[in-house]
């Protein structure tokens, strides 16, 4: 294994890109696409649960690395690694690629080459931000992610779908170009496009205005992505639009891409910035909180809802971002420890609760959010419509999916027992001994997070009575005229069960997965402690 | 061979020139024959001789040897011929699609191409020029015959109204310069680049105070950006640039915004950089102050078009204000990595094949379609779907998307402009960015988002497709391994860096 050990986020990382290829290459028929993308995508999952197993935690830090020269003028290289943050997302990546492309095979029939081209494409771009651990490289693949999410919410959209898919890729462009201009300050500072390297020579440390530009530079970038609030206004509108797929990838992945940013590049290279102006985030982030859950009550739209469910989710990862860089640095650590009279140890110990809570959320968040947004397209491809007021009493008629669809709404509010209640927990238990203020307000948000899921998803579609006369035109997953809801197929059912598995096995023994952020938590908090 | 082997590429296109002008004399096809395109592979050919001599001269001239002088009027350094191989690949691209064209549309084949080289040749001399009556000349001569390119569609109204507009702008323009030029010569008594900026730094001494003779230089130096800035097509020189696209056989439109362009760059990095170093303190604001206006007012005016070709032509506009950025953050001391002279090289580089390729498209759609409009771009994707999917790449590289040639150019000016503090241009390129994405996704969205159409294909005649392809492989090639056109640019900067007093 040692060979392959060597090579392998290599052909993690470009195997995507050849199916991509081979789909135009050799896509001569419909089914054959399908049934090739499928098979083609088993393999980075496979190497990505092979990393899982493979790493080893006791050491710790980035391993698997590979590096190469790409511009030696910039000296820019080729160069990959993983470590305990980004292992468990790039799982989480190929699993909802390979999920999003199954159930997609069911119900694409248009276009399918070009569908299921950009759904390779845009997994190659997702793995390439989690591995890359250079400026330059990951730059290029932050944005070329946008290009086949774009196309996706363009071609196969909703009614509205040209003015959201150039809405999200602006929005975006913006925030990617202000990040462009912190890793060029960035570069000048410290001579290297190497992420690791230039966090270890602390650029602009001791200059704090143009640290905080720099930093602010980033989170523009970041914060559009994830997104946080106010930049989140592109999201509803990208998720309503898009074909359920691309949902899933958009909010199962694509938004963890910013929070991940802020962990890999912010915190590490901008210590002293981040303890400035971690009220700000952690303000953010619950203000996103309790915004996203008040908007989530009021829509009318099921997908709209949990779009806007989505900001109020990452408002969670925001929040324990925040938190723990608040009390980073060996000064910040100082401060609180006269501020709160607590232990150096206790609240340490507290910081890295808060960001293992905010990568669990972000994992759970793929996972939950995933289902979700899988089950909204379930039920559209039936009722074609969102509309929740033509809903209602659905439970009799399509028990399987109501099952699954109480499973994942609970997991979302956070019930013990199913993957969201850990990562509440932590996080609100790490923020709560740092900013203690800004986390209570947070709590509101989990409040109203149980009416929307409570009141709007499970009674207002689920429970009454069914009546026939709110919804009138029916079909079958295939489009064929029925009489009625009808109940969940095989493939739907293949694709949801992985997912509502893995929020069971989280919620009831989420070690194995903590441990992994763990490690890369506590790295992060040694790594700054150890800076003079 | 000396000093006339210096000029070979000069040579070879003058050459040719005549030579195609004597068999007109001799032969005319008529309009629309196929022996009519005879023509326009021979002046392929000229120029690919041209390319050819200018590579040769890429590589023979060592870097460190500094550059060599012919007939004491031209440099042959890096930096020319770099700027050279840039022009030619333009106008060989041009040439190749653009033949059948032009062949439809007049007979006068001989004609044309005739002044397709001399127009080449003018640009060439510009590139190398480092006297300021050999750079007037340069600038008159690719005028005069662009002029007359640009209105060569003699029953086209459209075609006369493009000549006849560029004229009248551009007469004024050179004229304005003539002026300028008069003025240096005036105050340093000379026109050699380098005697000038010697005079001047003499005169300046180690003070910033401007006294004496020296006063002439900034109008002087105003004046002469006004001429170069016409050509360039920076704001506020730029009315006639649209327009002049607009209605311009497609061929002439496609290297006025390209090759044109880099060859009035080539001069104003020449005429800066060299002959007013001692001035940097004045121009570098002067400039910036063009840049930002140039690329705003640029993709404001494009973000209201409805003619793609009307689109492109203003988004031309506005992407001079990017390469002059570069110019802006030019580093004459110490010069680094990401120095702004190899940001306006690489920029131009990577612009030249992303919008020749652009406007290659839209000169397919009016062959096939005989449109320009937006509307004619419905569901491309299902008409002719490589060309859908080419015209993406190009309108992604404009936008500056990685993978692409302009992201590293992007990349390289907004780098330079960070590396001299220069926060605010940056911060203002990048709202331009964010604008300009608008209008060219406008475009990708009527391609993509809809199947109308399915069923008809456009037949994209063989040799555009061709030259389509070059395009699109080369802007690829720059976005994903960037690495030997840098080692080009850095060479090409280092040399006229290092010629700077």
């Amino acid at each position: 294994m040692e060979s392959l050990d060597s090579v392998i986020l290599t052909i993690l990382l470009f195997w995507p890109l050849v199916s991509a290829l081979l789909v135009i290459l050799l896509g001569r028929s419909d089914s054959l696409i399908k049934k090739g993308s499928i098979w083609a995508s088993l393999l980075p999952l496979g190497l990505s649960i092979y990393l899982l197993f493979a790493y080893d935690s006791d050491s710790g830090g980035m391993q698997f690395e590979q590096f190469a020269q790409w511009i030696p003028q910039l000296n820019a290289g080729y160069h990959l690694g993983v470590d305990g943050l980004s292992l468990p997302l790039i799982f989480l990546t190929t699993l909802l690629s390979t999920l999003s492309l199954y159930y997609s095979a069911g119900v694409i029939n248009e276009r399918v080459k070009e569908y299921f081209f950009l759904m390779h494409l845009l997994e190659f771009s997702m793995i390439g931000v989690f591995l890359a651990l250079d400026y330059v490289l990951f730059y290029v693949f932050w944005e070329i992610s946008l290009v086949p999410m774009y196309f996706l919410i363009g071609i196969w959209g909703g009614e509205n779908r040209g003015y959201a898919a150039t809405k999200f890729f602006i929005y975006t462009l913006v925030g990617s170009v202000a990040m462009l201009l912190a890793i060029l300050g960035v570069y000048f500072a410290t001579g290297t496009f190497d992420i690791v390297e230039a966090a270890a020579a602390q650029p602009f440390a001791g200059n704090l205005t143009l640290a905080s530009l720099a930093f602010w530079g980033f989170f523009l970038g970041f914060a559009f992505k994830v997104p946080s609030f106010p930049f989140h206004t592109w999201l509803p509108d990208a998720h309503t639009e898009a074909p359920t797929a691309g949902s899933v990838i958009l909010a199962g992945v694509l938004l963890k891409l910013g929070a991940y940013g802020m962990l890999r590049i912010m915190l590490p290279s901008f210590p002293e910035a981040s303890v400035y102006w971690a009220t700000w985030i952690v303000g953010l982030g619950a203000i996103a909180i309790v915004y996203g859950a008040f908007v989530c009550v009021a829509q009318t739209d099921l997908k709209r809802l949990i779009a806007y469910s989505s900001v109020s989710h990452m408002g969670y990862v925001m929040l324990g971002i925040g938190a723990a860089a608040a009390v980073m640095t060996p000064d910040a650590l100082a401060g609180a420890v006269n501020r709160f009279g607590l232990s150096a140890q206790a609240i340490q110990d507290s910081a890295a609760m808060a960001l293992n809570g905010a990568a669990l959320q972000m994992f759970n968040h793929g996972i939950i959010t995933g289902a979700l947004f899988f089950l909204v397209g379930i039920i559209y491809e039936r009722a074609h419509t969102r509309d929740l007021s033509r809903f209602g009493g659905l439970a009799t008629k399509t028990p399987h999916f109501y099952g699954l669809m109480l499973t994942a709404a609970f997991a979302s509010l956070g019930l013990p027992g199913l993957a969201g209640f850990w990562a509440e927990l932590f996080t609100f238990r790490g923020a709560f001994a740092i900013m203690p203020y800004w986390a209570a307000f947070g709590t509101i948000g989990i409040v109203i997070t149980a009416v929307y899921i409570l009141y709007r998803i499970i009674q207002n579609v689920f429970l009454g009575e069914y009546d026939p006369s709110k919804l009138s035109h029916w079909t079958t997953v295939k489009g064929e005229h029925a009489d009625g809801p009808t109940d969940m197929v095989g493939f739907e059912k293949v694709t949801m069960w992985p997912l509502i598995a893995a929020m069971f096995l989280i919620g009831i023994y989420p070690t194995p997965l903590v441990s992994y952020f763990n490690q890369s938590a506590r790295e992060l908090l040694a790594f700054v402690q150890s800076l003079v | 061979m000396g000093d006339l082997g210096y000029i070979a590429p000069e040579l070879i296109l003058l050459i040719g020139g005549l030579f195609i002008f004597c068999l007109d004399l001799a032969y005319d096809p008529g309009v629309g024959k196929k022996s009519g395109l005879s023509y326009m592979a021979l002046s392929a050919l000229f120029l690919t001789a041209a390319l050819v001599a200018a590579v040769l001269q890429l590589n023979i001239s060592d870097p460190e040897a500094g550059p060599k002088v012919a007939y004491s009027m031209m440099t042959i350094d890096n930096f020319g011929s770099f700027i050279k191989v840039t022009i030619f690949s333009g106008m060989i691209l041009t040439t190749i699609a653009g033949g059948r064209y032009m062949n439809r549309r007049s007979g006068n084949q001989g004609e044309f191409w005739t002044f397709f080289l001399m127009v080449s040749l003018a640009m060439s001399i510009a590139a190398s020029a480092n006297n300021l009556v050999l750079i007037y000349l340069a600038i008159e001569f690719l005028s005069i015959t662009s002029y007359m390119l640009a209105g060569f569609l003699r029953e086209n109204r459209r075609s006369n109204e493009a000549g006849l507009k560029y004229f009248l702008y551009g007469s004024i323009a050179s004229a304005v310069m003539l002026y300028g030029i008069s003025l240096l010569y005036g105050a340093t008594g000379s026109l050699y680049l380098h005697d000038i900026a010697a005079s001047f730094s003499e005169i300046l001494g180690d003070s910033t105070e401007v006294s004496g003779l020296a006063f002439a230089a900034l109008p002087a130096m105003l004046l002469i950006l006004a001429g170069l800035g016409f050509k360039a097509s920076l704001a506020p020189f730029y009315q006639w640039a649209p327009d002049t696209y607009d209605g311009s056989p497609t061929p002439v439109a496609t290297y006025l915004s390209t090759a044109s362009k880099a060859a009035a760059f080539a001069v104003l990095a020449r005429f800066f950089i060299v002959a007013m170093a001692s001035f940097e303190f004045n121009w570098v604001p002067v400039l910036a102050a063009f840049s930002i206006i140039t690329m705003t007012m640029g993709n404001l005016a494009a973000l209201r078009q409805s003619s793609v070709k009307r689109m492109i032509a203003y988004s031309s506009v506005a992407q001079a204000g990017y390469i002059l950025m570069g110019l802006v953050a030019v580093t004459s001391s110490s010069p680094s990595a990401m120095d702004g002279l190899n940001g306006v090289l690489l920029y131009l580089f990577a612009y030249l094949f992303t919008n020749v390729g652009a406007f290659l498209v839209v000169m397919a759609l009016e062959e096939t379609v005989d449109s320009t409009h937006i509307s004619a771009y419905r569901g491309l994707i299902m008409r002719a779907p490589w060309l859908a999917v080419m015209f993406t790449v190009f309108l992604l590289s404009l936008t500056g998307i990685p993978l692409t040639g302009g992201f590293f150019g992007k990349f390289y000016v907004f780098g330079a402009a960070i590396q001299r503090q220069y926060f605010w241009l940056a911060g203002i390129g990048m709202i331009n960015a964010g604008i300009a994405a608008f209008y060219y996704l406008r475009v990708v969205r009527e391609m993509f988002f809809t199947s109308e159409g399915e069923g008809e294909t456009l037949e994209v005649p063989m040799a555009l497709q061709t030259s389509l392809l070059i395009c699109t492989v080369v802007t690829v090639w720059i976005g994903v391994y960037p690495s030997a056109v840098l080692d080009w640019v850095s060479n090409a900067s280092v040399q006229l860096l290092s010629v700077v007093p």
